[in-house]
């Protein structure tokens, strides 16, 4: 979008549950800096991305995409670490095009993790799907703004957009903002979002078949997070985001819980 | 091999187990029936030590050591299975993970080796052919969108591959066909009929114990023990209700 003349701050809209000591203190041009993708007409693009974080205090990307007529893009990515972190995705949608999306936050400390997405289906035929999972222990924050965008003339566009979280801790906390704009009336658009706590009776049904609550809560988890990470194709590369997730939950719990 | 010595419980702040007394020997089949809201899902869950479920006095014993004393999962390593009235879903997790993990957890508690994922795999197709169940079905997620009756014969399945000491088996009769409750008899009989290991059946009928035949049958009433009897009164029960049996 327009370049922002000055920082953001906490009172915009989309940068309300953002880190506001890091945005005080952060670069502008850093912010404004956006990673641009082009996908040509009938083509896939894929993007894996895992984020955890350094000592700075904290980070931002920014990925504007075009996805032209019939093709294809898929990002997924997992955000960690001990600061803030921000990970923003812009999708255009042409006719017929895919935008598959699947996101991770795993925070503890006082860190926030967020996901920001607007996925404008400027064209008729296009499809989105968007799943987010976020894991939250200490006092750290998991966000999901997702924004969709349904042009006029953007009939039998399929949106589909969903966020759960699960709080480890009593201090920990989720935010989630589904933004629907739809100006075509043929759209299915599909949302949900649910933040609660891991399940106790399906904790207590593995400890009833001999599973230790530190193994149980790990394949519970496992299960979680997997949703966001189910439908990346090649069966390696899932296998490789799920163990770098699993390897995060491994220092939180080593941490705090 | 169990003994239960005047225990009460309460859930919240309402007593339901008033002073329950029972023994259960090696190499025996109790059958506890009782009305609806008697305690005895109560019961299976405070022996299983479920998060919630408060034991306010009395002692159970198990095979010598306090059961109460031990955390859930190091009941299930020490040899108690619990067959749930409601199986629990877990999606995202199959059947195979979770019985891999339980299994191995177990054996490890005690000692011994873990099983490798091909050593499992055989035994759990064994159980499964036991029960009749696909081996499908185990590939699936921890009983989401299984059938009543599904989720029972997994249970029995989940029993097979423990092969645990004591079992207490919470209405795994419900929701069966006429069919899968005489597998699920067999299964019970063949996985849980020996020397060294006892069952503790709570049913509302006595079909089931037409294939698992019990060696005492208690009534369960208003968070107590309230009648004993051998086979015969299961089927007096049955024939004439508990307002007139045990009244
Ligand atoms: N979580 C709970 N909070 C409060 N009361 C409960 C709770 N769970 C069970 N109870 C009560 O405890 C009593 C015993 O319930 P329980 O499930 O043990 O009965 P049951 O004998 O297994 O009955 P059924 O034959 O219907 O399965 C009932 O009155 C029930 O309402
Ligand atoms: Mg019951």
């Amino acid at each position: 979008m327009t370049e922002l003349a000055t920082l953001p701050t906490n009172r915009d809209e989309d940068w309300r549950y953002s880190d506001g000591a890091f945005l005080a203190k952060a670069d502008l041009d850093a912010i404004n800096h956006w990673r641009t993708l082009e996908v040509p007409a009938g083509e896939t693009r894929r993007e894996q991305l895992t984020q955890s974080g350094s000592a700075n205090s904290g980070s931002t990307d920014r990925l504007r995409v075009h996805v032209g007529r019939d093709a294809r893009f898929e990002g997924f990515y997992l955000l960690s670490g001990s600061q803030y972190q921000r990970m923003e995705v812009e999708v255009t949608l042409e006719e017929g095009a895919h935008f598959e999306f699947g996101g991770v936050t795993i925070g503890g400390g006082a860190s926030i993790q967020e996901f920001v997405t607007r996925v404008i289906h400027a064209h008729p035929g296009a499809t989105s799907n968007q799943v987010v999972r976020a894991v939250q222990s200490g006092m750290s924050t998991g966000n999901f703004l997702g924004r969709i965008e349904v042009a006029r003339d953007a009939q039998k566009t399929d949106a589909a957009q969903n966020f759960r979280a699960i709080l480890l801790e009593k201090g920990a906390s989720a935010n989630t903002k589904p933004e629907l704009e739809i100006f075509a009336d043929d759209v299915l658009c599909a949302h949900g979002a649910a933040i609660g706590q891991l399940d106790e009776q399906a904790s207590y049904y593995m400890a009833a078949r001999g599973i230790p609550p530190q193994i149980a809560r790990k394949l519970l988890i496992q299960a979680f997070i997997g949703d966001a990470f189910e439908n990346i194709v090649d069966d390696a590369q899932r296998e490789e985001m799920l163990d770098k997730a699993l390897h995060e939950l491994g220092d939180l719990s080593g941490g705090s819980a | 091999m169990l003994k239960i010595e005047n225990l009460h419980a309460t859930i919240g702040d309402t007593e339901i187990l008033k002073g329950l007394t029972l023994e259960v020997a090696a190499g025996e089949v109790h059958a506890i029936m009782g009305p609806n809201g008697a305690g005895k899902s109560t019961l299976s869950y405070v022996l299983g030590g479920r998060p919630g479920y408060e034991v306010t006095a009395g002692s159970v014993r198990f095979n010598g050591i306090d059961l109460l004393d031990l955390d859930p999962h190091e009941r299930a390593a020490a040899g108690l299975f619990l067959g749930f009235q409601y199986p629990v879903e877990i999606p995202g997790v199959s059947n195979v993970q979770f019985l891999r993990e339980a299994l191995n957890a177990q054996r490890g508690a005690r000692g011994e080796e873990p099983l490798s994922g091909g050593e499992f795999l055989k035994l759990a197709r064994e159980k499964a052919g036991l029960l009749k169940l696909d081996m499908e079905m185990l590939k699936r997620q921890v009983n989401v969108g299984f059938s009543g009756g599904e989720k029972k014969r997994a249970e029995m399945v989940q029993m097979g591959i423990l092969d645990p000491k004591f079992a207490v088996l919470d209405e795994t009769d419900s929701g069966l066909d006429i069919d899968a409750l005489r597998t699920v008899g067999d299964g019970i009989n063949s996985i849980m009929r020996a020397p060294d290991k006892a069952v503790l059946l709570i049913t509302h009928y006595q079909r089931l114990l037409d294939y698992v035949k019990p060696d005492k049958v208690h009534v369960l009433a208003k968070g107590r023990i309230v009648k004993t009897g051998g086979p015969e009164l299961a089927l007096q029960l049955e024939n004439e209700g508990y307002e007139a049996v045990a009244a």
